[in-house]
Order: C-alpha cells, then structure tokens, then sequence
C-alpha cells in the first residue's frame, strides 16, 4: 500500500504531529547544558560540560614555550586533542585517540580556537587543549568547543568573543522544513544533514562551519540561521557559568558545584 | 521558553548495548478543554467542549473519552464514524498503535486532523505530571496501561481545579482489557469497554454494525479448527535459525485451497495447500513459512477450485482430501514440482477493506452472514448486522478484524455501502476502490492552486519563452481526445548535409503542465499521489483537474497554449543532427484524429502547410520505425477492443477490436525519439536522481510454455536476445492464417515482464536498457497531464536547461525512488482497473446477447482451454469434462477421442453471459466446432437464440468514443 505515501519523508519522524521532538524538546530548544570550570587543579586551566547526555572534559595547558621546530615568530601555536573514551559510545570504541576521524575532529577544533583566541600576544608560544569526550550523545564537536571556551577562560587566555558551536538539522512538519536546534545522537543517526557552526556570537562571526552531507540549498539558510540562535543561547548559558565561576571565592570548595 | 526540568529513562535494549536516552517533561502542555481554569490556552486551541453532550445512557453526565490502544486498534471504524467526539488520545496510545499498525495510525491522525470531531491528542508522556517511570520487572504493556489511568486520573482531578462541583466533566476510560479495567474501577476510574459503550450509544443508527469482533486468543484451542500459529518471539527464533523463512502469501485466484509464498533463495514461490497449509493467511499478508523436506513437495494443482458453500456451513473445514485428490506427490526429475511448505506464523497482516456483497443467512432474522468479496483471492468473511434485507442487494465494503482458530471465516464488520448491485456507478466504485485508485473529488485546496478559469498567457511569459506561433504545427490523437498533450511540426530546411542529404527540422510540443503544477502545492503532491489518470470505460479519472488537463494544458486548434519543445534537425535518412529543448509558446494549426491525418495524408489533392508537414513526418517515422526494428525492437500485440456507447443509457452497444493506423506508429516514432532523447539528457545532467523508465529482460523461464505451444506449431522461436525473438517472430507465419502471427505476439506479450520507472542513482547504467524498445535507456516525457512520471520529467528537463530552479525533493535521491515507487505501483493499478471496467462492460454487453464466434486457444489446463475471440478480444476459460476429455501433462494436450486441443487451435465456441453469480457474472464459453457429441452445443439451437436477440436489439446509436485510450503510445 502506498497511501502513506506524501507522508514518507526519509528516515525516521524526527517532529511528533504536536510538534514535539523525540525526546520532548520543541524544535528551537536546546537540551540541557551544565558547566563547570576548574575541575582539575594540574592544568592551568579545565572545564567540564554536559550537553545532555554528551559529557566532555576539557583540560588546557600553556601558553607555554612552544618547541622549536613548530613556533611561529607572531603568533602562538594551537596544539589541540581530542579523545573519546572508550566507554563514550554505545558499543566500546576500539581506538580512542589518534584515529582517522579523531585526528580529523583535533585539526578541525584547531581551526576554531585558533581563530577565536587574540594569537599576537603569545608569539613563540604554544597552547595545549585536551579534549576527553566522556559520553557522546550527538554534538560532541560542539560540546568539545563550548569546553574548550570554558577551559581557555579558566586558563585565563584572553579571547575576542565567547566561542559558541552548535548543531542544526531539518525535520519535516506538515511537509514543512522546520529546522532542529542541538541535534541529538538518535536525530543525528536519523539520516538527515547536520549543520555544524562555530561561531563568536558577540562579535557576529562564524569561526567554522561543517555539514555532515549534502543540504539543498533552499533550507541552507534557516538551518544556518537556528544553528546561529542556538550559538547565541549557548553564549548566555557560558556567560553565566563564567560569572558564577568568577563570583565564588578563587579557592575550590566542593559545593561550587551547580548553576 | 525552555524547559529543562528533569531528565529521566533510561532504556536497556539488546543484549550488550546500552542505549541512554533523554526524556524531557514539561510544564506547558495544554489540556485542550475548554472546562479547563488553569492551563493557558489561547482561544484556538481548545478542541474539547466545555460541556460535552452524552450520547450514551449509561452515562448521562457530560464526560470526556480516554481510549485505550486496542480499542482504537480493533475499532477505528466505529471512530471514524461521526458518532463518537471529545476523546482524548493519549500519546501512549498513539505511539503504541504507529508502533503496531501504521496504516490505521493514519487514519487515526486524520481523525484528529479533523476539527469537527474533536478529538484531542494530550502528549501525556512528556508532561511533568503524567509520566510515569516502568517499575522493575513490569512489563511494557502494563506500563502503558498505567500511564493511561494516571493521565485519566489527573484529567479528572486537573478539570476540577477552580471548577464547581458537578460543573466539570468526567472521564470515561474505555477499554477492553478486563484487568486493566478492574484496577481502574479501583482506582475510582469510570471505565467500561467499547462494546457496552457503543451499544448503549443512542442516535446513531448503524455504529453497532462497525464495532469490530473481539478475539479469541490464539493459545485457546477449544472446538480449533486450524494449527495455533507461532507466537512472534518463535517466528523470530526460527527465521534467525533458519528453520522458519519470511515471505509474503499471494492466494490462488482459481483454488481457494492454494496459495504461494515468495521467498528470497528459493528460485520458485513456496507452494502452499489446503486450509492447514494456508492456516488463515489472506493475500498480502507477512507470513512465516515452513517449508517441507524434499519428498514431500508436490506441484500445483491445475484445476480450479471456488469455495461453493452458499451458505454459512458453521464451523466445519470441507473434506480436504476430496478436494486436494489430485496432488500426490509425483516421481522425482518433475520440472513442475515445488517446494511445497505451510503457513506457521503470520508476521503482519496486510488486511485492508474489501468490496463485495452480502450473501445473507437463510435464516430469517438472523445477524450473522457471509461476505463474498469481489477480489477472488480473499475468502469470504463472517459479518455482524441487522441491516441485511438491505445490504444484500447492495455492494458493500467490509473490513476483517480478526481470524480464531475456531472459525472456519475470518470475521469482519460492516463499513458503509456503495450502491445497488449492478449500478453503473456503484460497479465502477468497486473498480476504483479495489485497484486502490483515488477518486475522490478534488479538495479545496488543490483547486485554490488553479490559475483563473478565463487565464490567458501573460506578456512577460511569452518574452521568457521561444515563440512558436507562426509554425504550422499539428496534433493527432484519437477520436474525442480531450487531453491533448503532445503537438508535432516538420518542415525542410534549405541546404544539405556534408552527405548531400536533405535536412529537415522535427518538433515535439508537450504541454507545459510544470508552468502550473508547482513543485510542493497542494495540487502537486495530490498529482504525485494519483500519479496517473485512469482511464474507465465511459470515465476518465483525472490526475489534474479538469481546467487543465482538458483546457490549459491541452493543445487545442486554434489556441495558444504553453508548451516545452524538443526540437531535432535530422536528415532525409532519420539520423539525428541536432538537438535542442526549450519552452515555447505554439498556436496548434489543427488538431486531428488519426483517421483525419490518414485521410490528409493519402489525399493526393491537398498540398497545404499542415499536410506537407504531416508526409515529412509520416515519411520520417518509417525510417525511424525500420531502424528501431532492425535494432532488435519487439512489436508486440495485445487484443484492444472498444465500445459503441448508448448516448443516453451510457450502455455498451458493441464492441470491436482496435484498428491501427499508419498515423497512429507515426505520432508514436515521434514520441518515442522525444523520450529517448530527453532519457539521454537526463541522465546526463542528473546522475543520481534522473527518472528513467527501464524494461528489463524477461527470464528464461517464463519463455518455457510459450515455446513448446509454437513447437506445436512447427516454430522454434529463438529467445535468446530480443533482437532474434523479433526476426523469429517475423518468420512465423502461417500461410492463411493471418491471425496466428498475432496470436503469437499477444502470447509474447504475456511472457514479459513490466516495464518500471525508477530513479538513475539506483541502477547500474547496464540496467538501465529498455528491453521491448531496444534502446539503453528510455524515459517518459510526452504525456505530463496524465502521468506524474512526465511532471518530474519536464522539471529536470527544465533546470538542466536552466528554465525553471530545482527543489530539493526533485534532487533527492530517497524521495526519487519513493516516487518511482508510488508511480510504478499506481501505473500498474490503473492498468487493472481499466482492464476490470472492460470486463464489466463485456458483462453488460452480452447481458441479453448468445454469439457464435471464431476463437483461438491460449492455453491449455487440466480442466479446460484459456480461449482468445479476436473479434472482440474476450477470452476466458472453456471448461472440459474430465470423463471426455483426458489431459496430457507432458504435452499441454486435452484429447477426447481422435480431437485434439492444443494451443494455438482454431474453435468455434458460443459466448453468453452467465448471471447466476451476481458478484462473478461470467462469460460462458461453449464449444461448437470441433464437434464432440454430448458435450458441444448444436448450432442449430445457437442460430435460433441468436435470431431473437438481434430482434431484441434496437437501432444502432451512434458512435461514440468509449475511451480516449491513447495506450498505443503507452510504450
């Protein structure tokens, strides 16, 4: 039978008919995100953060003197890793660093933090940022930059803007587009495209933007543009982390934990 | 506005995987009443009333419906009736019954879709003070049942905040779960089951009818009369093991006790037999089969077989083995046994509605009565009503509902009726219900995306365009065509070719229906859904609405249409020179039928532009016709008949087969190098998402019968390419019989497979080969008004050439192929449902009518001959006696004394119309000639008949055209 016919839209229904998500946020929402700063005391500076079910860990060390062959003259070097456990995903990851797609994930990460961090002032320096994805649960790039954000600034790096990233996707409502905002591991796996942007909200710029497969190009622009709001909602929650952070006394103390 | 309350649920699935899923519950989820004082609803979305009027007398009190999923699994019809309003579904059900049945799913969302009904779907499973978490050790169901009682018991309670006593309305929870039921009432929930409900309803005549029988579980086996099927978790087990295969039952048309399954790995369908080997499968449905070891597979049965009862026996099973007597295993090397297996298990049931008619009890006053469907291969179903004296002379829709072991029917109810029996409009209903043909009028809204009826061509759209105004160009189709949707033109171009060739110019015009079907309105998708017109006997079933496919789009004489040209420049000898696409604006110069293009043609006295044009043409198409033969295309031939229709009864008054005209293959070559060359482009342009029609080779196999009837014959046809197959079908002729040869290539026809549409990023560019025309690739883009495969066509044409912007669904690899699905599916239904209305008009033809004709056997059965009339392409079965006849297996033989019958065979038969089935009235064949004493009719007695109803017979009407068939294109 093939009456379902004009309702069959590829993959699974990402928007229920009342409008909600699988998981029951509405399209525009995003999950719940918790952050901290400071987890770690070795580094100079480290930061943790939830995305839902995706949990990373980001430590930072430096600036520090970069090694000879890698330093640049102006500016400062950006040394990034990133790692997923091998406990993050649903069935055990065999490799969890220096992989393909780990390594390819660190160059990418480079890019962005490169771009939001004022280079100029560390010439011949380097800065490590060591990513740990604890849980992936959809978004863990974006997760890995909003921790990265988090930790420079505990590190005390001096940056032009907050650096923001998060995920969009479509889903089809009606028949209508209707993008998604933070998209989840199970919209992810959907089979619909991602949009991934990383951006400086507060000073309106994009830093790096991926897609995950071929978008037509009539619904590039409103997937861009939830993915841009979604930076900007992201940017208020850091915001607040970073002055709650600031406002407890500069010593740890073991209830400096929630929001 | 966001929520992040609190996440929660965690679910375990499989057995090493643990899968983590958020789970949000909200605070601003609307009730949908209107009683409501504390949810902020806005004025439109209320759906509930404030005071709800009872319909039923067990509860006076206005109140709100919960259901529960089975009800709304088993008794979605009695929803779908206006009766019921004010029901709340809750997610838990709604999820529940997508999960279990996606069909009533959608019928269920569009109840809700539906604003006069009411119904409220309440995303209970998300709301912060409704979810529940699944306690350890409970099982989901039971879950879900609680889930539905505690989102009853905080309506209840959440309806009675701010509220006055007695002010508010209850809720009821229907249910047929007993236990679920008694811990409601514990609850001090009001709850009672569908059945108590519906029956105490009042004013609504006919609703008792719809409530769907309830099941008897499959582990009861009281007074059982089949196998108790597998459960799924054995089915499962047994796939995964490989004892168990998955495959899908088609019943036997012709042997109600014989099925088969098709199943991956096994080169012929499993062959299925008698009631405890079909075990309750009906047609389409996903079964589990087992299949037996080696020794015990049998062959087919070739006889046939109906289900004769003609009242309802009770609950017995027939003497299964007088029935099957025939099938004793045969020694082994057997080219003709099967795999033979039984039914275990079913999987899924794909059970629809079915069209058929009331056979009623013969007890007076009796409820209970059988249903014969229409569709042969569906058994007949046991049904409730009191309305029997009315509907049995009615044709009527009924779904099946369940089928326990303890029954020798599957039990069904009542749907709605459809009209008396033997009505023209009712009968053609049943045509268009069964072939799932949608017929509906067309909605509001696709008729709001319609230009104004007086529109004309804007300026600006002429400027965008080719102005084809000034050539003379002409259009050829049958009589009384009113979808006009192609236009040629040819004129010569002066100077030669390098070769010292001629030169001519050559257009294709095709009505630009994309300029008005856009991509993604209303009228669009309803398009892609009907994917084509059907054309009825008498009825056409638009794909567009009428303003365009018989006006708008349709190239008149004399008007200016809008149109997407293909236009060649080809030399004396039909080599293509150029190509070029572009939209055009033309005036059509004449539009012709192929007899008035004939007549023009042959018309040594008329030299004007339009008949010159036409013998460029007609000469053209020869030569393109020689070349597409001498490449291997086959000329295949099925019988074509139409009808004479009565002016004012809309009756047939005769019928005869089709004539083909030299006009007709060449508006046909035209079309075909049209299609061809934007096949080429297409492909080109759009690697991945192209639509292409393809026809694959037919197997091997399905050559075997028809090779060794035109043994018989003395032919040895070589069908190794199609190349040869033509050449050997050319050579056999035989002196005299001018009809064999026909014969041959409508019997070809039947051994090939159908040609499919299908999107260029899902085939090997190898598959892509179009068998019968011989050609590698082939597309459709001649005929947009009545098929939906030309639309997406025309707007791929369009963006390559850069006349119109692509959409994303258009470059959509997945929605390509879902659409080619639909297409194909739909193409191949309508072809049923045209086929079905000339069998009923046949029927109404020979109602008062005995003929004696030549006829041609088909092919041979156990227990009669298929016969062929080529005067008016019937054929049917004439039924052999087996004390006369004996039937050789080896030979496809029937013998009765030194007589003879073999396919291919001349007869002479008598033809009239048996009625005493009215769901199945038939042709009855009777042989004459050759003689058989005891068995043929005498001529004599046949002549006598036939004077009277030539007598009966009034004046001759007029002719008017029974269909604008234009299938001699449909290539």
């Amino acid at each position: 039978m093939s009456s379902d016919f004009n309702v069959k839209r590829p993959g699974l229904e990402l928007l229920s008919s009342q409008g909600l998500r699988l998981d029951g946020r509405r399209p525009n929402e995003l999950r719940r995100i918790q952050c901290k700063l400071g987890v770690f005391t070795q580094p100079d500076g480290s930061a943790y953060i939830e995305q839902g079910n995706t949990k990373v860990l980001a430590a930072v060390y430096g600036p520090h003197q970069a090694a000879k062959s890698k330093s640049l003259q102006d500016s400062v070097v950006i040394n990034c890793q990133y790692s997923m456990a091998t406990f993050s995903t649903g069935e055990r990851k065999k490799r969890p660093r220096g992989g393909r797609k780990s390594e390819a994930i660190s160059m990418q990460l480079t890019q962005a933090i490169t771009t939001a961090i004022k280079k100029e002032l560390y010439p011949r320096s380097q800065i490590d940022v060591y990513l740990e994805v604890l849980q992936a649960d959809g978004g863990a790039y974006s997760a890995s930059v909003n921790a990265a954000t988090l930790a420079l600034i505990d590190a005390g790096i001096p940056m032009k803007a907050y650096l923001c990233s998060c995920t969009a996707s479509i889903a089809w409502k009606d028949g209508k587009p209707e993008p998604l905002v933070d998209v989840s591991h199970v919209e992810e796996s959907a089979g619909g495209s991602v949009l991934t942007v990383s951006s400086l909200p507060s000073i309106n710029s994009v830093a790096w933007v991926d897609m995950s497969q071929r978008l037509h190009a009539d619904y590039l622009s409103v997937v861009m543009k939830r993915a841009m709001q979604g930076c900007r909602d992201i940017e208020v929650i850091l915001d607040k982390a970073v002055r709650e952070h600031l406002g407890e006394s500069w010593t740890m103390s073991d209830d400096a934990v929630a929001i | 506005m966001w929520t992040t309350k609190t996440f929660l649920t965690k679910t375990k699935r499989g057995n090493i995987i643990k899968i983590v899923r958020e789970h949000y519950l909200r605070d601003d989820l609307l009730c949908g009443s209107a009683a409501c004082n504390t949810c902020p609803h806005k004025d439109d979305e209320f759906v509930l009333d404030g005071k709800p009027e009872s319909i039923c007398s067990l509860y006076s009190y206005p109140h709100y419906l919960i259901l529960d999923t089975n009800v709304v699994l088993h008794q979605i019809d009695v929803l779908e009736e206006d009766a019921l309003s004010n029901v709340i579904i809750l997610q838990t059900v709604l999820e529940e019954v997508k999960h279990q049945n996606t069909a009533i799913y959608q019928r269920l969302l569009e109840i809700i879709a539906n604003k006069k009904r009411k119904f409220y779907s309440f995303v209970n499973e998300h709301h912060k003070d409704t979810y529940i978490e699944r306690n350890p050790g409970e099982k989901q169901n039971d879950r879900n049942d609680r889930a539905i009682r505690k989102a009853a018991a905080w309506y209840e309670t959440h309806l009675s905040i701010n509220s006055v006593v007695g002010q508010f309305p209850k809720i009821v929870l229907l249910t047929d779960d007993e236990n679920n039921r008694k811990i409601a009432q514990e609850e001090g929930i009001v709850c009672c089951s569908i059945k108590d409900y519906v029956e105490n309803v009042t004013g609504f005549i006919g609703l008792l009818d719809k409530l769907s029988k309830n099941v008897a579980p499959e582990a009861c086996s009281k007074d059982a009369l089949y196998p108790a099927h597998l459960t799924p978790a054995q089915i499962h087990e047994g796939i995964r093991g490989g004892k168990l295969h998955q495959g899908t039952f088609r019943a036997s048309r012709d042997n109600f006790l014989e099925g088969t399954a098709v199943i991956n790995g096994f080169e012929k369908p499993i062959l299925l037999q008698g009631h405890s080997g079909i075990n309750r499968a009906v047609d389409g449905d996903s079964i589990a089969v087992e299949i037996f070891p080696e020794e015990e597979w049998r062959r087919p049965m070739d006889i046939v077989l109906e289900d004769k009862a003609d009242d309802d026996p009770g609950d017995q099973l027939e003497e299964e083995a007088v029935l099957l007597k025939n099938t004793k295993p045969v020694e082994k090397g057997d080219d003709e046994i099967t795999p033979t297996g039984r039914v275990v298990g079913i999987i899924r049931r794909k059970w629809r509605q079915y069209c058929g008619i009331l056979m009623k009890s013969k007890f007076p006053g009796a409820t209970r009565h059988l249903f014969v469907p229409a569709e042969k291969r569906i058994p007949r179903v046991r049904i409730e009503t009191r309305q029997s004296d009315v509907l049995a002379s009615q044709r009527i829709l009924v779904a099946l509902d369940s089928w326990p072991r303890n029954s020798r029917y599957p039990l069904g109810h009542f749907v709605r009726a459809l009209g008396k029996i033997g009505d023209k409009n009712a009968e053609n209903e049943v045509i268009l219900l069964e072939h799932d043909v949608p017929h509906a009028r067309f909605s509001e809204a696709v008729l709001a995306c319609l230009p104004p009826n007086d529109w004309t061509i804007p300026e600006e759209e002429i400027k965008k365009r080719v102005d084809l105004r000034s050539e003379c160009i002409c259009s050829v189709d049958p009589p009384g065509c009113t979808d006009i949707d192609d236009a040629l033109h040819a004129k010569a171009l002066p100077g030669n070719t390098e070769d010292g060739l001629k030169r001519y110019e050559v257009g294709v015009h095709i009505a630009d229906v994309t300029h008005f079907v856009r991509p993604n309105t209303a009228l669009d998708k309803e398009a892609a859904n009907r994917s084509t017109t059907v054309y009825l006997v008498g009825r056409r079933i638009d794909m567009v609405p009428d303003l365009l496919s018989s006006n708008l789009c349709s190239l008149r004489g004399g008007e200016e249409r809008l149109a997407f040209s293909c236009v060649w420049e080809v030399d004396e000898n039909a080599n293509i020179l150029h190509t070029k696409f572009h939209k055009s604006v033309i005036k059509s110069a004449a539009a012709m039928t192929y007899e008035e293009a004939q007549i023009a043609i042959d018309d040594k006295s008329r030299n004007d532009a339009i008949v010159s044009s036409l013998r460029i043409l007609n000469a053209l198409a020869k030569k393109l016709n020689r070349k597409r033969l001498d490449n291997g295309a086959l000329s295949l031939s099925s019988p074509e008949i139409r009808f004479q229709i009565d002016s004012e009864t809309h009756d047939p008054v005769e019928v005869q087969a089709k004539k083909i005209l030299d006009t007709n293959s060449m508006v046909e070559e035209f079309m075909l190098l049209a299609n061809i060359s934007v096949a080429q482009r297409l492909a080109a342009e759009f690697p991945q998402c192209a639509l292409l029609r393809r026809h694959p080779a037919p197997p091997p196999a399905n050559f075997h019968t028809f090779l060794k009837a035109a043994k018989q014959q003395g032919f040895d046809l070589d069908v190794s390419t199609n190349k040869a197959f033509s050449k050997s079908l050319d050579a056999a002729v035989i002196p005299g019989r001018p009809f064999f040869n026909t014969l041959l290539r409508i019997m070809a026809t039947r051994c090939m497979q159908q040609a499919q549409y299908f999107s260029s990023g899902s085939k090997t560019v190898e598959e892509y080969y179009h068998y019968g025309l011989a050609c590698p690739i082939y597309t459709h883009f001649t005929s947009p008004i009545r098929r939906y495969a030309d639309v997406i066509v025309h707007r791929l044409l369009a963006a390559s050439i850069g006349c119109d912007v692509t959409h994303a669904t258009l470059l959509d690899t997945k929605v390509a192929n879902s659409v080619c699905d639909n297409l194909n599916y739909r193409h191949r239904q309508a072809q049923y449902a045209g086929r079905a209305s000339v069998t009923m008009n046949t029927h109404i033809l020979f109602n008062k009518r005995v003929e004696v004709e030549l006829a041609s056997v088909l092919a041979v059965k156990r227990n009669a001959v298929h016969v062929l009339i080529p005067k008016y392409g019937l054929e049917g079965p004439l039924y052999l006696p087996s004390d006369k006849f004996t039937y050789n297996e080896e030979e496809h033989i029937q013998t009765c004394g030194d007589i003879v019958l073999k396919t291919f065979d001349e007869l002479t038969v008598r033809l009239s119309l048996d009625s005493s089935n009215l769901q199945h009235r038939k042709l009855v064949f009777e042989l004459v000639k050759p003689h058989i004493p005891g068995f043929s009719v005498d001529i004599m007695e046949v002549e006598d008949s036939k004077a009277e109803t030539e007598k009966d017979q009034k004046k001759r009407k007029e002719e008017t055209p029974a269909k604008s068939s234009k299938k001699s294109k449909k290539k």
